[in-house]
This record gives structure tokens, sequence and C-alpha cells, in this order.
């Protein structure tokens, strides 16, 4: 069972307090009406599932039931970080090599 | 009476403390401390078992949990009968019952082991190859003979009456493994005032040192010394220790799981006592110790009762006082069996030789053996085990061929050398390394925060493993936040160090040959199988496993991995790392289910939610149904009636009179705040904004990809504030839904989202007489037709508690749903109650309000959708708002797909027969005439009989459903094709006007 430290409360809790809410960053479009069917397409349906670190949203329903943004890397099942929603994708992580 | 095999003066029980058992149905006598195996071996037993695919007769590989042989069931009464239990691990108690498993008529006559005189049939891949055809005998006929030939024991047909506890514990180092290196390093790191737990697999603490006679630390032998510390640990505050407690797997972020024994070495457990205990332990650093396992030698008849590995043997008479034999061979490639050798010629058995595959090897135990006068033979192989039953001789070859020589013998130990537990290290997720030089995998790469130490390490000798195990258990606790110790390093004064030994088939096994020399006992897979595998194309290891079955059975291979590897490697002509090692998976040794389920079972399974009505309804005779976690009240059946009878007589009196229902299971979410009509708009296709204080509309909530995800009545309470309702099954994924909107996309609208279904319990009143029903009870709200339509919410009180009270309707008639607070919800349903009795309505259940609402054409989501359905399929267009620029699926309606014709759409169906009813689910063709496989054109959603009709009544997904109005379809059953006709969804009051009363 994976430790996911919660960003609002502060402290790694378990996993079995959490859910996993799918890929981050993924603006719904302001005029979304206006889409077209390519750009609808790529916002609801097309996904990076890497090998690697992935960027993810992630929901701590049994806890404070707030949503927030997880770097997990998909190999390991290691969480890189976590940070709240809204804020930007970090830039670098930490401990990364590259 | 002392059993004939016990040794007086040697080993550590107490021969006073004497407990009976039996196997077999036999009577025997063993020691308080012994295993069943010592016990079974102090009386002279070596066969206990048949194996698995040959029914070969099998006694004890072992003294320890890799034991692949020596299983039995182990009965206690009807309901605990255990199988497959390790005789070496199970403690002897007081009248332990045991029986031998896998043979007909007895152990020693067993019909079964005619496969192994037809042994030729059934090499590797032999059930893959034969039983291919015809496909459908597998299931039915193969599978259910070769299981009942191929016996693992007899599960117990009652429920286990046994308990299973759980705990959780943390800890800054936890030690995996109690022999002298877990227990040196435990003891540095409890110095430092961490928390420490250490587990151990066995009774004692001790690991090798069990048998190890020579060992001296600080002074003392070694096992005392082992014992001293353990009491050292015990004493402290901070540290927990943990025996009978098997590490069975290493998960993420050092999250390791324990099975503590704690109950079956005991001869009646008390009921406070479990079983078992299941920890769950995360630990800021894991400390790995758990030793090494010796390997057998792989030659002909290697598996006949009687041989067995040297530790297993020195471990019997150092530890336990039993002698496996009297006069007994040793066949080695290995300095270790020496020490067995030498502990049993002291012991007063005789050893009629020790032959040693090495050419000429020096080492001061070969030296001391040879001093006490016993053979020794260098560059030479034990080619064949004599014997049947039990092990009679051994016959000896120079290695490189040449004349052949049979020696009498009654045991025969062995050792090609030992493995490293490299088990949990390997599950961690860590990377072995292959040491060219030892021949053996050793751990390489970390995954996580542990070590490990002594011989799992690949760590030789007494005195490298303490320091190694000392030092590691100090910096352990250091880098989890420990202070610096005061302790001293425990000091070894004597200590044994093993060299290499071998890998692979031994002489006269080889390539070329057929003879069975077991790799893998559990599994019955011989030197000749891996070749064999090699020979028709498997080259990976993963695949010479699976075809030979090498290293799957129970003991997962703790004895044959390596031998199977080398095996295949030589005959790939590769080197042993290019192969590879297969996958180390959890559980290290079997688990029961009972730990891992532990309390959660029968009513503790999953939780059960019953509304406020539930103890009224079970009083009236309800019948319930599950939804979700929800017990409904399903039907209220009378004296004599079945559920028909019951469901049409509660549909007639609702239309007629009246009737209620707890509709109490129905989500409820309260949306409120400023900005709380802003957010309906974006959740919900319908317009909010205009909809007036007081007044209720029906909801349709989208995903983004536009199909239908929930519906619901919505009510307005105030500007700002909105009682949601949602289906019962879709409260919580609606109210996540909501929550991820809220928080993620529209974080700009002030509102807060409130679950409110268990806060309100709800009772639908309904029909021509809800008025009348409730009307006595309402204060402060006119609930006249005028002041009150239709689809309109007013608060007030209902029998002096505060209501919500909806006028609303899921079956057609007038309606009313009462919410009141839960806690007053039976009390108000009992008053409500009363009045409709005066007026002759009924209680009805969810099958009523089926039927009910079908006859309306009212949808239900997830019976009538499936996820596929748009709210134009379902002829709900109108609830759309055409004007919105936004709302959760907007873009999603007007996908290509979404606006294409002839999508599928809800229709009602009637049949041509009105007595027959359609199965829901039942598939729908247009030419009942077609070949089969027939075009499907859709399918029945929802199918009841209709009391109030007369008739039958359907609702049904049919392609472009309602350009077909009046057309005939076809449904294929088995039992012929039912003729139906495209209709309108509803079949009772099409105009609606007894909504409006």
């Amino acid at each position: 069972m994976l430790l996911i430290r919660c960003p609002y409360c502060e402290e790694e809790r378990p996993e079995l307090e959490f859910r996993n809410a799918g890929e981050a960053h993924i603006a719904r479009p302001t005029n979304i009406a206006a889409e077209s069917d390519d750009d609808f397409e790529k916002f609801f349906f097309i996904r990076a599932n890497p090998k690697g670190v992935i960027y993810e949203r992630w929901r701590h329903i049994h806890g404070c039931a707030r949503f927030f943004n997880a770097v997990r890397d998909t190999v390991t099942d290691k969480f890189v970080m976590t940070y709240k929603a809204g804020e930007p994708k970090p830039s670098k992580l930490p401990g990364a090599s590259k | 009476m002392t059993a004939v095999f016990r040794i007086s003066g040697a080993g550590r029980l107490s021969q006073a403390k004497t407990a009976s058992f039996s196997f077999d149905g036999k009577p025997y006598s063993g020691i308080e401390g012994d295993t069943l195996a010592s016990a079974l071996l102090a009386n002279g037993v070596h066969l206990v078992g048949r194996s698995f695919k040959y029914h070969r007769p099998r006694g004890f590989l072992s003294a320890g949990a890799e034991e692949p042989n020596a299983l039995v069931q182990i009965v206690r009464d009807d309901a605990r009968k255990t199988p497959n239990v390790r005789a070496t691990v199970q403690e002897l108690y007081d009248g332990l019952t045991a029986i031998s498993q896998n043979r007909w008529p007895s152990l020693a006559f067993d019909v079964g082991a005619v496969n192994d005189l037809a042994s030729p049939m059934f090499s590797a891949g032999f059930y893959y190859k034969t039983f291919m055809w015809p496909k459908w005998a597998w299931k039915d006929l193969y599978e259910p003979k070769i299981r009942a030939a191929a016996g693992l024991g007899v599960s117990p047909e009652k429920p286990d009456p046994d308990h299973y506890a759980a705990r959780y514990a943390h800890c800054e180092v936890l030690v995996l493994g109690g022999g002298a290196a877990g227990i040196a390093a435990a003891l540095a790191a409890a110095e430092t005032g961490v928390r420490v737990i250490l587990a151990d697999e066995q009774a004692e603490f001790g690991g090798s040192l069990r048998f190890e006679s020579g060992a001296r630390i600080d002074g003392q032998d070694g096992y005392a010394w082992a014992q001293g510390a353990i009491a050292k640990l015990k004493a402290m505050d901070n540290v927990r220790v943990l025996s009978r407690t098997t590490a069975f797997g290493y998960y993420a972020q050092n999250f390791v799981g324990l099975v503590e024994r704690v109950s079956d070495h005991l001869k009646s457990p008390g009921r406070e006592l479990a079983r078992e205990r299941l920890w769950q332990v995360r630990a800021g650093r894991v400390v790995i110790a758990t030793g090494a396992i010796e390997r057998h030698m792989v030659f002909a008849n290697n598996d006949r009762p009687g041989v067995m590995l040297a530790s297993a043997a020195r471990t019997y008479l150092n530890h336990y006082g039993v002698a496996v034999g009297r006069n007994v061979g040793v066949y080695t490639a290995n300095d270790s069996a020496y020490a067995a050798a030498i502990d049993l010629k002291k012991a007063g058995v005789n050893i009629a030789a020790i032959v040693d595959l090495r050419d000429n090897p020096t080492c001061p135990v070969i030296d001391e053996a040879r001093a006490l006068g016993i053979e020794i033979n260098f560059g030479r192989a034990v080619v064949s085990a004599g014997g049947k039953l039990r092990v009679s001789s051994m016959t000896v070859q120079p290695k490189n061929g040449g004349g052949e020589r049979t020696i009498p013998v009654d045991a025969i130990l062995m050792s090609s050398g030992w493995t490293p537990s490299v088990h949990l290290f390997s599950q961690s997720r860590g990377k072995v390394a292959f040491n060219d030089d030892t021949k053996r995998f050793v751990p390489g790469t970390y995954a996580q925060d542990c070590v490990s130490v002594g011989a799992c390490n690949g760590t030789d000798g007494l005195d490298a493993t303490v320091d190694e195990a000392y030092a590691a258990g100090a910096k352990a606790a250091k880098d989890a936040g420990g202070k610096a110790g005061k302790g001293a390093k425990p000091k070894v004064d004597a200590g044994e160090s093993w060299s290499r030994g071998m890998l692979g088939a031994a002489p006269g096994a080889g390539p070329g040959t057929t003879v069975k020399a077991f790799v893998d006992f559990q599994n019955d897979v011989t030197a000749k199988d891996i070749r064999q595998a090699v020979h028709e194309g498997m080259h990976s290891i993963e695949h010479v496993k699976r075809f030979t079955t090498n290293g799957m059975a129970t003991d997962q291979g703790k004895t044959s991995n390596m031998h199977g590897l080398a095996i295949a490697a030589e005959e790939l002509g590769k080197p042993i790392p290019q192969v590879g090692l297969t996958t180390f998976r959890a559980p290290y040794t079997p688990v029961t289910f009972g730990s891992i389920v532990g309390h959660a079972r029968g009513a503790l399974f999953d939780p059960t939610r019953r509304t406020a009505t539930h103890g009224w309804a079970a009083s009236h005779g309800a019948v319930f149904e599950e939804v979700g976690h929800w017990k409904r009240a399903w039907y209220f059946p009378r004296a004599g009636e079945d559920m028909h009878a019951a469901v049409n007589r509660e549909c007639v009196t609702v239309r007629k009179v009246g009737g209620l229902f707890d509709a109490s299971t129905l989500g409820k979410i309260e949306v409120v705040g400023p900005d709380a009509a802003k957010f309906m708009e974006l959740l919900y296709t319908n317009p909010w904004e205009k909809l007036e204080t007081g007044r209720c509309r029906y909801g349709i909530m989208l995903r983004e990809d536009g199909f239908i995800y929930d519906d619901g009545v919505v009510g307005r309470l105030a500007p700002d504030r909105f009682h949601v309702t949602t289906t019962t099954g879709g409260a919580p994924r609606v109210m996540n839904h909501m929550e991820d909107y809220l928080q993620t996309e529209f974080p700009h609208l002030n509102v807060w989202l409130t679950s409110i279904t268990e806060q309100w319990a709800v009772i639908a009143v309904q029909g021509p007489k809800s008025r009348d029903i409730i009307a006595p009870l309402v204060e402060g709200i006119d609930i006249s037709d005028e002041a009150m339509p239709h689809m309109s919410v007013r608060e007030g009180k209902i029998c002096g508690v505060p209501t919500r009270l909806f006028r609303m309707s899921f079956t057609g008639e007038r309606g009313f749903e009462v919410n009141v607070p839960a806690d007053y919800g039976e009390a108000v349903w009992e008053a409500l109650w009363a009045e409709g009795q005066k007026h002759g309505a009924v209680a009805y259940g969810t099958e009523t309000m089926h039927v009910l609402r079908a006859e309306k054409g009212y949808i239900i989501v997830g019976q009538d959708t499936d996820g596929t359905v748009t709210p134009s399929d379902a002829g709900l267009d109108w609830a759309v708002g055409k004007k919105k620029t936004d709302f959760v699926g907007i873009r999603g309606l007007t996908r290509p797909d979404l606006v294409a014709k002839a999508r599928k759409q809800l229709v009602g169906l009637k049949t041509k027969d009105p007595k027959v009813v359609l199965e829901e689910g039942a598939q729908i063709v247009a030419d009942p005439k077609q070949p089969i496989p027939m075009k499907m054109i859709g399918h029945v959603t929802s199918s009841y009989w209709s009391e109030n009709c007369g008739r039958s009544i359907a609702l049904a997904l049919v392609a472009g459903g309602r350009d077909r109005m009046g057309q005939t379809l076809y449904v294929p059953m088995p039992n012929g094709t039912i003729e139906v006709e495209v209709t309108g969804m509803v079949f009772v009051d099409e105009k609606g006007g007894r909504l409006n009363g």
C-alpha cells in the first residue's frame, strides 16, 4: 500500500484514503461548445499513458475530499511529489537527474 | 516411553514433557517442543506422503519452511482440517491428529503409484499435449479426474470457525529473520531507542544456531546467546519480538506483510485467541536477515524417504535430539555436510561413508571427520539411492564413470551448497546480481530503504555475519532518526563458514540420462524434464518454469530454482545470468485466506445500509432486495400471496387509492451558495436560473461525452439553495462528479455541496388519495392543487417535525414525497400509515415502484440507459436547454455519432400475445427468418406484467425506434420467437391528467 502526501492535509496518508482521478493539466476549454471535433477528441479522449513520470489527479476522498495533482513514476509507483489543484505543472522535479 | 531414535543427552527438549499424537490413525509419543517431523523421526517414521504427480513415497527433506515433501493434513475437528501443512513447521501438541495425503488406499500401498511406472508418459508438458481435444472434455472430464488424482489434501467442507486478527504497526527498523544476523541487527537498532520489530518464522529464535554445534558468541554457546539476546530485546519498551511470524510479502514503501501463527501450536486454544494475526507493518528501514537454504543433490531416486538435507539431519539431532538413522551415508559437494556427519558420529550414529564430488578439498572439518574414522570418498558420486518406502542403500561411482559400489544405508544426508534467501529482497523490487565466483544470486541494486545482512546477502561465516548485521542495524536506526547506541557488538568466539558447492544435475543424472533425479520434489520435476523443455523450444527460464512447473508448487522452488536454472543454462549452453532468474512473488510461504480476510466476513464483509423504516417494513412482512449496500423493501406479501400477487395488488391499489413507499435511498445533495444556480446550469442540461423558488424540475446530468450520467428531481428551496436528488446507486459518483467540477474546473463559483442522503428520510405518498392521507398531519403548508401544483416544494411541518414536502410523482399519480429528518422517519411513516389505512392505501416496495414508473415510461438511469444513451435517444430532448451556451456534455452532444440517424432510441413494446412477458436484456431483430447470427437491432431494457393495463409492457432500445411506431419486431428466444409491436413509452394516462389530481 502506498503512502500519499495530501498537499492540503500536509501529511502522508495511506492509499486507501485516496482515489485516482485521471491525467492532470487537461483544462476544460472555456468555450467548449465551439471546439472542433479534433480538438474535442484531444481534450476528452486522448491521454498520454506514459511509461515513467505521469502527472495525474488524485482525490483525498476519505480525508479532506480535495482534488490535487501528483507526479508519479508508473514504473516504480513512487510518488515524486504532490501539489494543489490549480498550481502550475512543476517545471523541475525534486531529485530529477535530467 | 522414549522413542527409539531419540538420543538421550542430545538436543534441547525436556524429555519429561511428553505429548501423544497420531499419524494415519497410529498413536505415537513425542516431546513438547517437537515439530510433527521431529516427533515422527524420533519414532523412526520417514514415509509421510506421496508425491503430487507420480505418487512416489516421500519423507522429510528439510527441517524448516522450505519443505516440499512432508505435507500432511492436520485435523482438529469437522471444520478444522488444514491440508498441506508442512510437518517440519507444525509444532507438536498433545493430541495432535495428522493424516497423510494423496494416497489410496494407504500410504504404504498407493494405487496411484502406477503413475510412477507409467512415468515415461507423464513427462513435461504431458497434460498440455494430451488433453487438447475434444475441447469440451477439459472442463467436464479431464480436469476433474486429473485434479482428483493429483490431490493436495482435502478442504474442510464446513465454514472456518476460527477467527483471525489484524494489526497495523509502525516502526523505524523492521528486522526480518531471527538468526544470528537478525538478532545482532535488532540489538544494534534497539540500543538507539527507535521502535524495532524483530520477526522470525520459527517458534524459537536462533536460525542456524539451532544446529551449528560449535558456535560460540560472547563466551556462550551460540543458541544460548541467542536466547539471552531475545530475552534482553523482549524486555525493552521500544522492541516488539514476534516469533512464529513469517514475513510473506514486501510491498511498496517498506510496507511488509507478516503473518503470526497464534494458536496452531496449542492443544486447545480458547475462543479468545485468534488462529493467526496479520501484521501490516510500515517500517522506516528494513533489515533483511533471512539466511540461506541448503540445496539437495540431484541424483537418481534422491526423493526416497530417508534422503534429506544435511543441515536438516543436524537440526533434528542438535535441537530435537533425534537421529534420522542408524547407518547414515553422506553425499556432498560442500563442507557443511561434514559437520552433520561429525555431529551424528559423535552422537553414536554410524556414518557409512561420505561421498564428496570434489576432487581434493581441504578444510578443518574434513580432517576432523577423517580423525573420527569416517570413510571419505573424494571425486565420487552417488548415482542412485536404493529402496522404495525408505532408502536402503547408495550406489557410488567415480564421478567420471567406473566401477559401482553399493553401500547399505538407512539415510542419506546431502548438500550441494546454500542458496541465499533473496525472496523478500527481490519482492522489494531490488535486482539480484549473480556472483560468478560463488555461483549464487545475491542482492544487487536496492529499490527501497532496506539492507540485506548475513547469509541472505552472501556473507559467509558467523563472525562476518554478526559484524555486518550489527553495523547495518545501527546504521538503519541512525538513518531512521535514532541516536547513537551505547551497547557493545556481540563477539563471535567460534563459528562455521561454508564454502561453495555445485548447481545442477550430479554425475549420473546429467545430459543423456533419463533417471528420476528430482529437481523440484513437490511438483515432481526431474532434471530430464528441464532438459526436455529446453529441447522442445523453451529457451527462457520463465517458459521452462511454466512448461515443467519447476518451482511453481507451494514451496515456490526454495530448494529447486537454482538447480533448475543451472540445468537449463547447461542445456542452452549459456551462462546462468543470461538465462535469468524467475520472479520471486509473495507469499514467501503459504498464507491462509483467513489471515488475509481477517474480520471481513459474514456481516462484516460489506457494510449494510438500512433506512429509517427498515424495522417497520420487516415487521410488516416485507421481502427485501439489495440495491448497492442498501436493503430496500421489495414487496409486502400478505398471507398466501406470492410476489406476483402482491405486486399486482400493490400496483392496482396505488392507482386506485394510494400507497406509501420508502424512497429514502435516493441520493440527495444540497447545492448552496450565491452561485448555486450558475453551478446547476453547468452541471445539468436544463435551465435553472429562472426556476422559481418553491418549484421543482426533472434534471438530467451528462458526462462530457454527451451521454446520460444521472437524473433526478431538483427543488429550489431558496434563490441560493437547491435540493438535488439522484439515483440510489448514483449518489456517490454524482457527488464526486459535482465536487470534481466545482474544485477543478469551476473553482470561481461560490458554492457548497453537501451530501444529505442519510440526513433526510423520504416517504413517497402516491395515488389519488395522497393529499387526503397527508393533509391531517401537515402544518403550515397549503397543499391544495392551486397553491401547491405538481413539481413544487414547500418547507413546513408534518407530525410536528420539520419537513421538505415535495409534490412530485414517480407513479404518474398525484403524489407527495415527504422528507423528514431521518431520526423521525419511522414515526412519521407510522403516522402516515395510520392515515393511509383509513383510505385503504398500501405499503409498496421497489418492484411496484418499477412497474408503476414503467407504465408511465419514466426511465431508470442504468437500466433503460447504459452509458451510451443521449437525452435524445431517451426521448428527453425537452430537458436540454436549447438556449444554453455551456453545460457539461454540451459539446459531446454534437459529436457526429451522437447526432447520427438510426441511433438506438427508447420505445415501448407490446407483445402480440398480451400474456407473454419479455425477458429484460432479450435481443430484438427485424427479420426472424434471417440466418444466424442475426442482426440485432436493440434489446429490451424493462419488462413487467402490468395488472393496471391487463397485459405485459416493456421498454426497449431499438435502432431508429421512433420511426418504427406500429412496426412488428421479433424477439428470438430459446423456446420460440416472440412478436412485438413498437409503441410509445407511456402505457397509462398518456395525457398525464392524473398527475395534477
